[in-house]
């Protein structure tokens, strides 16, 4: 029995010496950073934009839910421009190559980058593709994963980024979704050959998109009738143009 | 839930502030983390929690300050705080506003063992 005391009182001798030692070797420091977490992300972003508006290369970002027609959207998109520009398109999914077929069937260049699980394009993403660009491309739009919460944080290097409602997704996500319509420079509603079959107040979307940015260019398509798709076209086209008399 | 990326991005700059520092433990993390910034602090935390173990912020205490959207109007000069996302002056009505915070996304300070 004494014995086991003695054991015992041992070990707490031991571990208060070694508290003791502890504390007194310990040292903390206060180091201040400041750094932004997305810097990174950023830098990448900005040298990616820098490069390819050098070449004359406008970089359109499509964010939005899940089937509110994005891809849809560049097929048509595809139709009007390719007689007259050369575009191209990177697809970001989660898994399948699908969008990307869709894209070459249309004629037009198409990668699909495949995020294995991860919700939100990033920049280095885009980088690694970087080499394949053509560097006579006129337009090349990124189709961001179908989410209206994480691409939102991440500069892909885009010169426009547009955020795109879809009328059976509802009219109050703009308020619902803030921050993908604070970053976005145009607000692309889709789908609008069901504004009759549906409850979705358009002006009130608009009205509360704009609230939220003033800035935004607001564009109300049908993929599928081809309704405000020229509208949205010519936006992008004088933009370019503006563009290329900066660089020149 | 694009936490877990940006708790990796998180990682890679406390990682390589500590090696410049000399240090192997961080004690103690403080982020700023902006209304606008897209980040959901509950997630950041639990993100933050299920990376550290294995590193050298292993039992580190996690500080997260929450930093409101305040803005000033361009107009009539005032500066508030908008506590929805409604870019409106509240004084003034004015539209033509400019962010002063809620955007951020900081790694503001640590502490380290030395």
């Amino acid at each position: 029995m004494k014995m086991r005391l003695k054991i015992i009182a041992d070990g707490a001798k031991n571990m208060y010496n070694l508290c003791l030692g502890f504390t007194k070797t310990m040292k903390r420091k206060e180091i201040l950073v400041l750094e932004d977490l997305l810097g990174s992300n950023k830098k990448i972003a900005s040298e990616i934009r820098d490069k390819l508006t050098h070449k004359g290369i406008l970089t359109i970002n499509f964010m939005s839910s899940p089937g509110s027609g994005k891809t849809a959207l560049l097929e048509r998109i595809a139709e009007h421009l390719k007689p007259k520009y050369k575009m191209a398109v990177i697809e970001g999914d989660i898994e399948t190559e699908r969008d990307a077929e869709r894209i070459r069937a249309k004629g037009i260049l198409a990668w699909q980058i495949i995020t294995g699980g991860a919700c939100h394009l990033e920049a280095k993403m885009i980088g690694k593709l970087f080499p394949e660009i053509p560097p006579d491309l006129d337009f090349l739009f990124i189709e961001n994963v179908g989410n209206l919460v994480c691409p939102a944080s991440y500069d892909l290097g885009e010169n426009i980024r547009c955020v795109l409602l879809s009328v059976p997704e509802g009219d109050d996500k703009p308020k619902k979704y803030p921050k993908a319509f604070t970053t976005s420079d145009c607000l692309i509603l889709t789908k609008s050959d069901l504004l009759s079959l549906m409850p979705f107040d358009s002006e009130r979307a608009q009205k509360e998109a704009l609230e939220i940015n003033p800035k935004l260019n607001i564009f109300v398509t049908s993929s599928l009738k081809d309704n405000g798709v020229k509208e949205l076209i010519a936006f992008f086209i004088a933009t370019r143009q503006k563009l290329l008399s900066q660089n020149a | 839930m694009h936490e877990l990326s940006i708790v990796a991005s998180l990682f890679e700059i406390m990682e390589e502030k500590a090696q410049e520092k000399g240090s192997k433990r961080i004690i103690y993390v403080k982020l700023q983390v902006g209304k606008l910034s897209g980040v959901v602090p509950e997630f950041l935390i639990s993100a933050f929690d299920m990376y550290k173990k294995d590193t050298i912020a292993h039992d580190a205490e996690l500080e997260i300050e929450d930093v409101p959207l305040t803005i000033q109007c361009k107009t009539c000069k005032k500066t508030m705080i908008l506590d929805d996302f409604v870019f409106i002056c509240v004084d003034c009505g004015s539209r033509d506003l400019k962010t002063l915070t809620g955007k951020e996304l900081f790694l503001e300070k640590m502490e380290l063992e030395l």
